[in-house]
């Protein structure tokens, strides 16, 4: 069995046991990179001296009582709109290609703690833009399982490295399913955790009321463990919740007896590939079979979802996209004779199509004369939404269905019409938009490409989610099934 | 009937501080017309008396005492900066 194919926990205990050193699971993972990436193409930046010198001081901590972190000596690899102390954060981004941040995100700060090893930053499409990381301004991430198909987005460099087995886990953000749908694509487990559980210090904004940072990993133990070293209240963040955390690995019972899902019609219905839905339909009957009842439901708003979406993301960017203008950082326009022409020549050489077209759409929404027709609107669409799943939570445990209406698609099949691409979060977006954790989990092949099951909790009850998520995994191998590159 | 103009749409990126030039505009036109044409079946619902969203936490103003705290030095804050003169962010010139 690879290294990668263990789970964090045997890790772990082969690093306390002094079985295994730092170095060499660092060296792995830089080996793993330099055998597959060439294909894969999931690493932006490298940290190859920073890594090694790390794990060469966490060796040195071996078999002392300094050996305390949660995730001591594992390595990981971080999505590029992360900021890291020294080391480049691109976020996809021509405009950005060659910053350099002067301190570290929360999350950055608590893997430190948790005394992981960053190995590297990952590809993205540009400012988290994106399904199918076509919008990266550098190249083009590829899916594991076949690597003529789309690795997912935004976060495809996150789910691909995890597939490919070059480091044991991930950060990505999610602010429309950018976790969740390349986690589905890439057959490996995406969390996007309840709005406000997890610092956004340091992430940098596409659409402030959405985004949130999520781990991405081989099984639903390790997300849990990685989970818990990266959430919790942060003071930096005003919208981080003062809620208490909760020991997620505790909740890994595999006891799901009585637990009432429900099945929204909208998520297996128009639209969702006929073997996504029977790969969803398996999956109902091994819950059944653990003590779990399902019912159908309706979350009726479920349709408008990616208008709203589109509208409210669209507009928070325009705003948030503000600040790269080329004066305090980022790659200048050398086409400027007048500041004017400063900031429109670096943010039109910078910026792609895709970026520029939802700066566009957003100034737009919230301009006068259409903020009432469209921003305002869209956003009185999202409470009622959020209703929707209010209600459906007040009778039962968790909301199931798939992640993606499809599995991964070939590249280019959709970067002509936007549209197209968009739809393609149907299933993901509106629990962005109520801000309520979810997880995907791998739930089986079609055509020999992954497809995801999507687990949606209550507002901070991801223990709830890993319960359901591990008691299915470990009731099915899908999980153990990997690509080969 | 046309959502959005060609002219609409320079006056967008004008906002937006983007140059486009005639031919950018004429797709940007035709994609940002198909979408906000996709975003117009939101007004299929009635939404009178329904409370906009802003946020999905319910919470008002964090606030914190406004205390003064070692952060980025000069040196780091101008790390990534173009160009600078004697400490300073240096642009071209605002007014002719």
């Amino acid at each position: 069995m690879s290294l990668f194919e263990k789970k964090i926990s045997e890790l772990h205990e082969l690093l306390h046991k002094k079985e295994m050193k730092v170095s060499e699971l660092v060296d792995a993972s830089f080996s793993r990179i330099s055998e597959v990436d060439d294909k894969v193409k999931a690493f932006l930046t490298l940290n190859e001296e920073g890594a090694r010198e790390q794990a060469k001081y966490l060796d040195s901590k071996m078999g002392t009582d300094e050996m305390r972190g949660l995730l001591f000596g594992l390595p990981i690899g971080v999505k590029d709109n992360i900021s890291t102390k020294g080391l480049r954060t691109t976020c996809g981004s021509q405009l950005l290609a060659n910053f350099e941040p002067v301190f570290d995100a929360a999350v950055v700060e608590r893997l430190k703690k948790a005394e992981t090893v960053t190995v590297g930053k990952l590809n993205m499409d540009e400012f988290a833009m994106g399904s199918s990381n076509e919008n990266s301004g550098f190249f083009q991430t590829r899916n594991p399982w076949n690597t003529d198909y789309v690795p997912g987005g935004s976060s495809g460099g996150s789910a691909a490295a995890v597939a490919a087995g070059e480091v044991f886990f991930s950060l990505g953000s999610d602010t429309g399913g950018s976790i969740r749908q390349p986690a589905a694509y890439c057959g490996v487990v995406g969390l996007k955790p309840t709005y406000g559980r997890v610092s956004r210090f340091g992430l940098v904004a596409f659409a402030s009321s959405l985004d949130q940072i999520g781990p991405i990993t081989n099984s639903v133990e390790d997300n849990a463990f990685l989970f818990q070293a990266i959430s919790g209240y942060d003071k930096m963040d005003s919208t981080s919740a003062n809620v208490k955390n909760q020991d997620y690995t505790a909740a890994l019972t595999g006891d799901i007896q009585g637990l009432k899902i429900a099945v929204p019609k909208e998520y297996i219905g128009e639209g969702v590939d006929e073997d996504v839905k029977n790969r969803i339909m398996d999956a109902l009957k091994v819950l059944e079979g653990l003590g779990a009842e399902w019912e159908e439901v309706s979350l009726p708003h479920s349709k408008y979802g990616v208008a709203t979406y589109y509208l409210l993301a669209s507009s928070e960017a325009s705003s948030n996209l503000a600040r790269f203008d080329g004066v305090r950082y980022g790659v200048r326009t050398e086409n400027a004779d007048n500041l004017l022409e400063l900031y429109n020549h670096t943010r039109s050489e910078g910026f792609g199509n895709e970026v520029k077209r939802r700066i566009m759409l957003g100034t737009f929404a919230l301009s006068s004369g259409f903020y009432d027709a469209y921003y305002k609107k869209a956003q009185k669409v999202r409470t009622l939404i959020k209703n929707d799943f209010d209600e459906v939570f007040e009778k039962y445990d968790v909301i199931l269905g798939p992640t993606a209406p499809t599995t991964a698609f070939k590249i280019g099949a959709k970067t002509d019409d936007p549209l197209t691409m968009y739809a393609n979060d149907i299933l993901t977006i509106p629990v962005n938009l109520a801000g309520v954790p979810a997880i995907s989990v791998p739930c089986g092949l079609s055509n020999g490409l992954p497809v995801g099951l999507q687990i949606i909790g209550k507002a901070f009850d991801e223990s709830t989610i890993y319960r359901v998520a591990h008691a299915y995994e470990h009731a099915t191998d899908h999980h153990q099934n990997k690509p080969q590159l | 009937m046309a959502r959005i103009t060609k002219e609409e749409v320079k006056h967008v990126a004008k906002l937006a501080r983007l140059a486009v030039t005639e031919e950018e505009a004429e797709m940007f036109t035709n994609q940002l017309d198909a979408i906000i044409g996709y975003a117009e079946q939101l007004k299929e619902l009635d939404t009178d008396g329904v409370e906009p969203t802003t946020h999905v936490l319910d919470m008002k103003n964090v606030l914190r005492e406004d205390e003064a705290k070692p952060w980025l030095t000069r040196e780091e804050a101008l790390k990534n900066t173009p160009d600078t003169q004697n400490g300073l962010i240096k642009v071209p010139a605002v007014l002719e």
